[in-house]
């Protein structure tokens, strides 16, 4: 028992020493085990007195407890620093960039019929679609455009035989949409359209997206109510829209609609010609003799279409500023979108 | 049409600015695309006469002239100009003088200056140095009447604009100054001031014989002899600064004026020399392979679709479109005959366009000229003629048959204009609109009206027509606007139904770029991508390397690939979606035209990264891809790869790609003959499918899960390289049972410790039975028969 104290002072001496959990638990089983040093000294209680053997007894288990806390706090900080020292070890740069194949994306003209459609179909509107080559009467006498009209010189078409053309527009689209369904009608009609044209402002294929809605009842003013949404829908801005009297030999009464221009809000600048207005689309009415040779009563419904070209607006809502770069699939301007 | 604005307010003058008329016309469908100053910006130029030219001691082009002008001073002038002589009077831009500006937007100051030597105080000046016209041969010679000293500007009363209006088809009754000032008048509710023609009295008794002989093509034939007329003089300077500012260059006296009653009243005329016809004029259709040399010399073969005007023996004019040159007026002609006829739209439209010809006269025609304006015109014309060079004239000769346009009328209901507009307007203002535009109300009744049209306006014919007329001169914009209304009843969805746009996602994922080529290619780049297709070209190609329709997008995308290595890209990945054109027999209804997407895949599979060490694309980079667009039907049953063969792609790397049984495209790496032809370094892999075949989903349907353990066990089996792992599978699968529920393929190898001909397989084999555990020994019994029907089918050993 008179070495009670030192053998406490020498174990918990041990443990503070100790250098790793092998050294720890050696103390622990010199000490504190069966066959340990403190545990020894309990097993001699016996041979104290009963008056004694109490007090002893609590003495032993209270060096005992020590040097198990001691034991148990310091194989915690060993842990806790075996954990640090991992962490510390699986450091790595998180700013580099992380690994696997990068994204592509969609070309500027998808990107703006996607959003075209979207604005439509969510009011409705199905999308239609229909060859490229095209039919003469499809593409013009069904339009109320028969040979020889001079409207006819407007769209320079490109021929692949006597009767057969590349669609100068995706109006044709709108005949066949006719001829197969009841009103009423409500579609848009994306595509591409070819014109025998190339120079800085054309090429000889490009994108529009047509709309026609046939229905009972259907007027000017609802014409211009869809137009007018539309434009300010796609562009999210209130922007000024103004119809223009026109013609086209598919709809009467017909319409060239102009937006004020978004580059310069309508003072005048390059990009509109100094005239403040940026023409988007042309629209109108769907002409009587449309409608008969689609097989609908023009007595009953009337209705109207409308027509814009994808390109044009493509280029003023994301800026670009020459045409044909919407052709070249160069890498670096089709990343851009 | 372009005409000056002076002109036009001698017709009609609002109480407009430019600016102010220019909006009001454009928006009333009279498009203005250009308002221009009909000279340009100068100052100091007086008209001068130039007293002596000598030439000049030093320099052959120059010579040294005397010129009166710069107030009693004559000036010394080094001039370059060809025609520079003395007597002629010319625009003298005087010491001080400021000329249009150049390139770098200063005037152009005259100065004193030293030429070789030579004094000179001024300059003399062409058209083109005054931007007055394209003339820049020489000295703009002045009339002979100018008044030496006057300001140019004042004289020429250049103080004005050209306007230049971009008219629609429909609107032929534009074409004219007095069609434009017509529509200006009626937007502004002012009276128009025509010009008076009155009828010319005859002097001499002198009539040819005309006859019509091309029924409606021909309907009305005015003529009138003018006898004695002198050629040599000049037409007024107010006649030629009108044509001018019109965008017409003045010839002489006689065109001159011809021409400017096309542009005043809208009526093409033509004169013929009198003394060059043979017999009479005939109005009739020419027979096919007929010659007629043109007035501008070109020598074209009649088609027998083509109105010509004839004397006894040939064609003398293509009707309504340009005379011919063995008839026509020159400095030698005495007597005329002046032509001022009705050629119906219908009988001109396209003629001109089908030699290659344009005239301001066959683009009226086309249009629809005023049926009744004929007599008047030819009155105005000699009325103008004998002001200019005088004569005799005879008596107007009205030929006509039965086939003269009818005046038309047009029905208009009251309820229309609601229902069409969707407002209602006054009945005061209808009429007021359609009588001030020239209509005549002829009926009217509780519902509505009837109108007459008039005679110049081909593009009313119909209840819309007059609607739009309202609308144009009420204001589109001050028309009503609303919203659709329709009912939101909800229709059926298609949920299996896969979008072309849920495709491109896919693949933009995996970072491909979209591209968009031209739907026709180059005939050799397309011959080389499928050689045994004959494509479609097409009539009319805008250039040679875009004149077939493409059977394949392969060469747009290769091409766009080539276009990207020039430019230091150097990993390509696009795809595209759009129509392919194939023949499938003779004539282009047999054609199909089939939507498909593409791709292609160049360079190192990833991105340059430090993750990664750069390695290329090869076929299962392709496949992949490809596979992952396929998944998205979620079938994968339904699709299969087959060895195939494409005649652009590598024969052993090429598979066919199969849905349900038909085969709906390719995928492989570019053959290598076309990639070195193509000048690629490195291999290019392509895929190519229908839309079609991708375009229809399964609908998910669930299938209970086992809750027994799954069994895996993994064999390594050795078989002849030319064997398919696609076949040892499907012998796998047969053989196996139903209990397995999956087998995968986790290593191939070729090399070391094999046979050199042969290759390992190894394949992971997972059972699992839905109500039970399954035995070691079903697992066993299992596998015994995978394998030997292994080693039976493939002689194949375990390794």
């Amino acid at each position: 028992m008179e070495n009670l104290a030192a053998l406490t002072d020498e174990a918990l001496k041990l443990v503070a020493d100790a250098e790793d959990l092998a050294a720890l638990d050696h103390v622990r089983v010199e000490y504190l085990g069966k066959k340990g040093q403190i545990t020894a000294l309990l097993k001699g209680l016996g041979k104290l007195s009963a008056e004694e053997r109490p007090a002893a007894g609590a003495k032993i288990n209270e060096a005992k407890q020590k040097v198990q806390q001691q034991i148990g706090e310091r194989k915690h900080a060993m842990e806790q620093a075996a954990v640090e020292a991992k962490l510390a070890e699986e450091t790595i740069d998180v700013t580099l960039p992380g690994r696997g194949q990068t994204n592509g994306g969609l070309h500027p003209v998808t990107r703006t019929l996607e959003r075209m459609a979207n604005i439509f179909k969510a009011v409705g509107y199905d999308v239609e679609e229909g060859p490229e080559i095209e039919d003469d009467y499809h593409n013009f006498e069904a339009l109320n455009i028969p040979a020889h009209h001079p409207a006819r010189a407007m769209h320079d078409t490109f021929y692949v035989d006597a009767t057969h053309v590349l669609r100068t527009h995706t109006s044709p689209v709108q005949v066949r949409t006719m001829e197969n369904k009841e009103p009423p009608i409500r579609i848009i009609c994306p595509g591409r359209v070819y014109r025998c044209d190339s120079d800085l402002t054309h090429t000889p294929m490009f994108h529009q997206v047509e709309g026609l809605v046939v229905d009972k009842n259907i007027s000017f003013a609802d014409l211009k109510g869809t137009v007018d949404q539309f434009l300010k829908a796609f562009f999210e801005a209130d922007v000024p829209v103004r119809f223009r009297p026109s013609y086209f030999p598919f709809t009467e009464p017909s319409a060239e609609v102009d937006i004020q221009c978004t580059n310069c809000g309508g003072d005048g600048c390059r990009v509109c010609s100094h005239t403040g207005w940026l023409e988007v689309m042309g629209c109108g009415m769907v002409h009587p003799n449309v409608f008969r040779a689609s097989g609908v009563d023009p007595e009953v419904y009337t209705g109207f279409a409308f027509g814009m070209g994808v390109e044009r607006l493509a280029m003023l809502r994301y800026g670009v500023n020459d045409l044909r770069m919407f052709f070249e699939n160069d890498l670096k301007f089709l990343k851009q979108f | 049409m372009k005409l000056s604005e002076k002109w036009l307010r001698e017709w009609v003058n609002p109480n407009l600015t430019t600016e102010g008329l220019v909006e009001q016309i454009t928006m009333a469908g009279l498009e203005v695309d250009a308002v221009e100053p009909v000279a340009g910006e100068f100052s100091g130029v007086v008209v001068g006469e130039i007293l002596e030219a000598e030439q000049h001691p030093d320099a052959d082009k120059l010579r040294v002239c005397k010129v009166a002008g710069n107030g009693d001073e004559v000036c010394q002038v080094v001039c370059g100009a060809p025609n520079a002589r003395p007597g002629i009077k010319i625009p003298f831009a005087t010491v001080g003088a400021a000329l249009p500006p150049g390139e770098d937007g200063k005037p152009f100051k005259i100065k004193k200056a030293k030429l070789r030597g030579v004094e000179s105080f001024g300059m003399l000046c062409a058209q083109t140095e005054l931007q007055l016209g394209d003339d820049d041969s020489g000295l703009w010679e002045l009339a002979e009447d100018a008044p030496v000293g006057a300001d140019l500007r004042e004289y020429l009363d250049l103080n004005d604009q050209c306007i230049e209006v971009d008219l629609t088809p429909n609107r032929s009754d534009c074409l004219s100054m007095k069609g434009i000032a017509r529509d200006v008048g009626v937007l502004n509710r002012k009276e128009v001031i025509e010009p008076v023609i009155k009828a010319v009295e005859a002097q001499i008794e002198d009539t040819i014989k005309v006859s019509l002989n091309a029924g409606e093509a021909c309907s009305r034939y005015v003529g009138r002899i003018i006898r004695g007329v002198d050629v040599s003089r000049p037409s007024p300077l107010w006649m030629q600064e009108r044509l001018r500012r019109a965008g017409l260059r003045s010839i002489d006296a006689i065109v001159d004026v011809t021409n400017y009653v096309l542009l005043e009243q809208g009526q093409p005329m033509h004169a013929f020399d009198l003394n060059t016809l043979r017999g009479g004029v005939q109005a009739r259709m020419a027979d096919q392979g007929e010659k007629l040399t043109l007035l501008d010399g070109q020598e074209v073969e009649l088609n027998s679709d083509t109105m010509v005007i004839a004397d006894d023996e040939r064609a003398i004019a293509m009707a309504g479109i340009m005379g011919g040159n063995d008839t026509a007026v020159t400095g030698e002609t005495k007597d005329i005959l002046l032509e001022s006829a009705f050629f119906h739209p219908i009988a001109i439209a396209g003629r001109a366009r089908s030699y290659g010809l344009h005239t301001d006269s066959s683009h009226r025609f086309e249009r629809g000229v005023d049926y009744k304006l004929q007599e008047q015109a030819i009155e105005r014309a000699t009325q103008l003629l004998l002001d200019a060079v005088g004569g005799q004239p005879g008596p107007v000769m009205v030929t006509e048959n039965d086939q003269i346009p009818q005046d038309r009328e047009v029905t208009l209901r009251r309820e229309r204009i609601k229902s069409g507009l969707g407002f209602e307007m006054s009945d005061e203002d209808v009429i007021d609109i359609l009588t001030r535009l020239g209509l005549e109300l002829s009926v009217k009744a509780d519902t509505g009206w009837r109108f007459r049209v008039p005679s110049y306006r081909f593009d009313i014919a119909i209840e819309e027509d007059l609607l739009e007329e309202l609308a144009r001169v009420y204001g589109y914009n001050r028309l009503p606007t609303t919203s659709l209304t329709a009912d939101l009843s909800i229709l059926p969805q298609n949920e299996t139904r896969v979008g072309l746009s849920a495709v491109r996602s896919q693949l933009v994922a995996r970072g491909y770029e979209e591209a968009i080529a031209y739907s026709f290619v180059e005939p050799k780049l397309q011959q080389m991508f499928d050689p045994e297709i004959t494509p479609v070209p097409l009539q009319n190609p805008i250039s040679a390397d875009m004149a077939v329709m493409r059977t394949s997008l392969w060469p747009g995308l290769v091409s766009a690939l080539q276009y990207n290595l020039n430019r230091q890209q150097h990993r390509v990945r696009l795809f595209e979606t759009g129509q392919r054109f194939i023949p499938k027999g003779e004539g282009v209804s047999n054609l199909d035209q089939q939507p498909v997407i593409a791709g292609l895949i160049y360079g190192s599979r990833l991105e340059e990264a430090w993750t990664a060490k750069a390695e290329n694309v090869d076929f299962y980079d392709m496949k992949g891809d490809l596979e992952s667009v396929l998944a998205l039907m979620a079938d994968e049953a339904s699709f299969s790869f087959e060895v195939a063969r494409h005649p652009a792609l590598h024969p052993g790397q090429c598979a066919a790609v199969v849905r349900n049984g038909e085969q709906v495209g390719f995928v492989g790496a570019l053959h290598p003959k076309l990639q070195q032809e193509l000048g690629l370094n490195q291999s290019v892999y392509l895929f190519e499918i229908t839309q079609a075949s991708v375009a229809e989903a399964q609908l998910p349907s669930f299938q209970p899960l086992s809750k027994f353990p799954e069994v895996r066990r993994d064999i390594a089996v050795i078989v002849d390289q030319n064997i398919n792992v696609d076949s040892l599978q499907n012998t796998i699968s047969a053989a196996a049972g139903e209990q397995l529920t999956e087998l995968k393929v986790f290593d191939v190898y070729v090399g070391k410790g094999i046979d050199p001909h042969r290759k390992s397989v190894a394949l992971g084999l997972t059972f699992q039975h839905a109500s039970r555990t399954l035995t070691e020994d079903e697992i066993n019994a299992s596998m015994d028969a995978v394998i030997k029907s292994l080693e039976e089918t493939f002689n194949a050993s375990l390794r």
